[in-house]
């Protein structure tokens, strides 16, 4: 049934002389080009090499390409730690009224007032949420948060006299922890260890020093486990003097139940696009707003959204920049566009729907985990919070099935795959994260399917998937000899 | 509750399984000093219907170009969309999916990213584009971290005063804590001045960052700066539009090492300055150095051409510390946005596009500019935006405008950094953009709205503070 025709790259479906965007002629008296632009700025309009096109040929093309893709609209998503929920369609309808989708960056503040009122009630949720009083919307994803907390607290710890150079942080992070660390200067020290799957608190203190700017830590972690002594954990981190920095990536667990301001951070970052619902774009955009503690706030990236009173008790919201703002991280304000989609979730859900998102999050992994424990055990803690990691080992060792042919071979199934290998501290890691808005049917059918690959014939699994577009690219091929676009010469060696 | 599947049936059944009594037992690792008392203080939750209404309310408290004609510039333009961009992009198999790790789940992501890149090629000429970074402003200093890596110089880097001053702050906030020398040139004349920026450079300088067209619309002398930027080792790092491109060289063709852009122009809505586009495109040579994710093409076990994730040991999640970049999530659905725009605008629609957005805005400089206490700020060329300078308050031609119906700006004003290049005009000066939606009768019925004495048409409203 696939239409292979329409799914040739653009650039083979292109004819010459075809059109689709016409634009009307100039309404405006013709003046010769040469007296606006002189030609030597101008291009050789021979040049010009976008494909031609019409318009049924582009909507075929795309339409069909589009079901290649899996995706939580189509299929159980399970991609551990990046909490592929359901998108509510309300969110898409609301994000293109007009007002919102055509406000400009730059209008008058007198213009903005309602998109204004939103991005403040916005801060004002995060920062109960967090238990962080003071939020800024700016970074556009979580490791552009990550970036900015650590360029907020470098210019705290400056305010205070102090040049502090590490930024610390178990080796279960996330790869954005460090190379955010790195980015804004810091030397990135790891901890090796695991209690447990949990922080190994005496590694932790003895790296800890008066060096030591920040600690990140993402909780729960990329375990799915609650740092249950994060208490401990962020005392030892103030007691040198250090600030904790939360990981948001997983607040899908925890949101209404605990709070980072409650349990020692002192900054965190939201991904909005996974908690809150974004949706995720085919890898983007996201937006990573951080709520930092009160004596941070005046650090914040700006500007931020500020709240007073008209003299006739009306709200008025205004732009400002924090006093000692690290400065801008994006231009204009955020990614406003998923900002509103996390502000529709949130009204939506409401006190009580935030809260039982998280509890139905954990209850639909828990669950998981344990239809799963006989064949993919996750080697630490009894119950997981929003995700567990399991491991393939045994299957490894007993039958020489791989995470990455069961992967491979879930796709074949209907179901997309887990993150695999991550973390590291987990053989033949499956992270799997079922979401709250998954039936007990679907995760009933995705451990009947894992159960059933678990008996298939190994050279069968590890040529998986059979059933997709295609199957086990040659990743070595295309790091050695980079292909990274099309060019005429491909299609003369195809045809060749 | 909104979204959730499990009946009080299937709590009791998985429960069983898990061999839990309730589910508060499923939270026993989270102390029970630190679990929130009760609820948060958040609202209570809406139906579909009251949020819509709320929205609409909130929606009818802003004025965008649905309620006034658009000539506002400044780095976001409105640009006509074309309905198949959105049809596309409200594919759920699109929108809804992530980051393509499975390429065998994620052909149609990775293909289309693959097209994009070969058109972002296509437009600038240059030979690599990667998959996507958050917007034009990052992308330049992201851009400037390439450019010290790729000439192993970390000290200096100069930026021409006419770069948009936004972009020029996050670079200030990105080296902020860094040894390196940002050094900005004023441009007064509304564009650089060669011999001034080429006695500037030095051996220590990893580049020269231009935008072109400029933040005040005008056209910058790129080829010679950008041999200036190589006559000392530097690269040469320049920030286009990615429509100009329809009349102008590229930036390959000026000599630009690497090439970034905002591409909210390609196919994509205002929406208050984002979800925009940042675009990154270099020469072959230094494609090991790219920040951000890059997609490949090969083949699969049956030979078959296929798509995949590409060079990913220069990424985070794999190279950690030692990664080209932090970014992990980037502008995926913005780049389909583009690469759709792109395919239906084609050879002949790009360059009718930009012709439009030209021709317009000449016609718009010369009508403003002739009009009493109104002058064009320079003399350069330019594209499709320019600087006007009025003799009084920049803020209030931008209110007398919007009293009858047009929205212009953003007033120079408010941006501190651009003050050194406009001298004491900065408070007078404010930038049009004339895109191809314009009308010569909108355009004609502006100058006669801004021709007519300032009366009490004008609201009195504050523009926004320097931000």
């Amino acid at each position: 049934m696939r239409n292979t025709l329409a799914t040739e790259l653009l650039f083979d479906l292109s004819q010459p002389g075809r059109r689709a965007a016409r634009f009307p002629h100039s309404d405006v008296p013709e003046q010769p080009l040469d007296e606006m632009i002189p030609a030597s700025f101008r291009r050789d309009n021979q040049d010009g090499r976008l494909p031609e096109l019409t318009e049924p040929d582009v909507i075929r093309h795309f339409l069909n390409l589009s079901t290649l893709n899996m995706s939580v609209d189509t299929h159980f998503y399970p991609l551990g730690s990046c909490t592929m929920k359901y998108n509510p369609k309300r969110h898409e309808r609301l994000s293109r009224l007009p007002g919102m989708v055509d406000l400009h960056p730059y209008q008058r503040i007198c213009d903005q007032q309602g998109m204004l009122r939103l991005l403040h009630d916005m801060q004002e949720m995060l920062a109960e949420i967090a238990g962080l009083p003071a939020v800024s919307l700016q970074p556009a994803a979580g490791a552009q948060g990550e970036l900015s907390a650590l360029l907020v607290a470098s210019a705290w710890f400056r305010s205070r006299g102090e040049t502090r150079t590490r930024v610390i942080f178990p080796s279960s992070a996330h790869g954005t922890n460090p190379a955010s660390a790195a980015i804004a200067g810091f030397e990135c020290v790891q901890l090796e260890n695991t209690a447990g799957g949990l922080v190994d608190l005496a590694e932790l203190e003895a790296r800890l020093d008066e060096q030591t700017a920040v600690f990140m830590i993402t909780n729960p972690n990329t375990l799915g486990l609650f740092e249950t002594q994060i208490e401990s954990i962020a005392a030892k981190v103030h007691d040198v003097g250090g600030l904790v920095y939360i990981d948001g990536a997983n607040m899908n667990a925890i949101m209404g139940i605990t709070r980072p301001g409650d349990f020692g951070g002192d900054m965190m970052h939201f991904n909005v696009h996974k908690t809150f619902t974004g949706p995720h774009g085919a890898g983007g955009p996201g937006a990573g707003p951080i709520a930092v503690r009160s004596e941070l706030a005046e650090f914040l990236p700006g500007p931020v959204v500020t709240r007073t009173t008209d003299d006739d008790g009306q709200p008025h919201f205004d732009l400002e920049t924090p006093i000692r703002s690290i400065g801008r991280v994006r231009s204009h304000f955020g990614n406003v566009g998923i900002l509103l989609r996390g502000y529709c979730y949130l009204r939506t859900l409401g006190r009580e729907g935030v809260r039982d998102a998280a509890r139905h999050a954990v209850l639909n992994a828990n669950y998981l985990q344990a239809l799963l424990a006989d064949l993919l055990p996750a080697p630490f803690g009894e119950y997981c919070m929003h995700e567990f990691v399991a491991s393939a080992s045994n299957l490894k060792d007993q039958r020489g099935i791989s995470a990455m042919d069961i992967a491979k071979r879930l796709l074949d199934f209907g179901f997309h795959a887990p993150t695999i290998y991550f973390p590291l501290v987990v053989l033949e890691a499956m992270m799997i994260e079922p979401t709250e808005t998954e039936s007990k049917a679907t995760l009933d059918a995705f451990a009947a399917a894992l159960h059933e690959i678990a008996e298939e014939d190994v050279d069968f699994l590890r040529q998986a998937p059979h059933e997709t577009p295609v199957s086990r690219p040659n990743d070595v091929q295309a790091a050695r000899q980079p292909i990274l676009s099309w060019s005429p010469d491909d299609d003369a060696d195809r045809n060749a | 509750m909104a979204y959730l599947f499990n009946t009080p049936d299937d709590v009791r059944s998985m429960l069983e399984v898990i061999g839990a009594e309730s589910i508060d037992e499923l939270f026993e690792q989270v102390p029970d000093h630190l679990q929130v008392d009760g609820l948060l203080d958040l609202p209570a939750g809406l139906s579909e219907p009251e949020l819509e209404a709320h929205l609409r309310e909130l929606a009818a408290a802003n004025h965008g170009s649905s309620s006034r004609v658009c000539l506002m510039g400044g780095g976001v333009y409105d640009h006509f969309i074309p309905a198949a961009v959105d049809e596309v992009a409200s594919r759920g198999e699109f929108y809804t999916a992530y980051t393509p790790y499975q390429a065998e789940a994620s052909q149609g992501s990775l293909q289309t990213f693959f097209e994009f890149q070969t058109l972002v090629c296509q437009l600038t000429g240059m030979d690599v584009s990667n998959a996507s970074l958050y917007e034009g402003g990052t992308a330049v200093s992201e851009a400037v971290f390439m450019a010290m890596r790729v000439t192993k110089r970390h000290n200096r880097v100069v930026v021409l005063g006419s770069l948009h001053p936004e972009f020029q702050q996050i670079l200030e906030t990105y080296l902020g804590h860094l040894s390196c020398q940002l050094d900005v040139i004023a441009t007064p004349d509304g564009a650089a001045d060669v011999d001034i920026v080429a006695d500037s450079l030095d051996e220590e300088t990893a580049c020269l960052v231009i935008q072109h067209p400029n933040v005040f619309g005008a056209l910058e002398e790129l080829e010679p700066l950008c041999r200036a930027a190589h006559e000392v080792g530097a690269l040469a790092v320049v920030s286009f539009d990615p429509l100009s491109l329809g009349l102008l060289k590229t930036p390959a063709a000026c000599g630009a090492d690497i090439a970034v852009a905002e591409g909210q122009s390609l196919g994509i809505p205002a929406q208050y300055g984002g979800p925009f586009l940042g675009i990154l495109a270099c020469r072959h040579d230094h494609v090991r150095q790219m920040p951000g994710r890059l997609i490949g093409q090969t083949v699969d076990r049956h030979g078959q051409r296929c798509f995949v994730l590409n060079l990913q040991a220069r990424e985070q999640h794999i190279r950690r510390e030692k990664a080209t970049s932090n970014i992990c999530t980037n502008q995926g659905l913005l780049a389909v946005r583009a690469t759709v725009y792109l395919s239906l605008l084609g050879r002949q629609g790009l360059v009718d596009v930009a012709e439009l957005c030209c021709r317009k805005a000449h016609y718009a400089a010369e009508r403003l500019g002739e009009l009493p206490g109104f002058e064009l700020m320079f003399s350069r060329p330019f594209f499709k935006e320019f600087t006007l300078r009025h003799q009084g308050d920049a803020t209030d031609v931008i209110n007398r405008a919007a009293a009858a119906g047009f929205d212009l700006g953003p007033a120079l004003g408010r941006f501190p950094r651009l003050r050194e290049s406009l001298g004491e005009a900065a408070d007078q000066t404010l930038l049009v953009a004339v895109t191809e939606q314009r009308t010569r009768d909108e355009i004609d019925r502006l100058v006669e709205s801004l021709a007519a004495t300032p009366t009490d048409s004008a609201t009195p409203e504050t523009l926004t503070k320097p931000a």
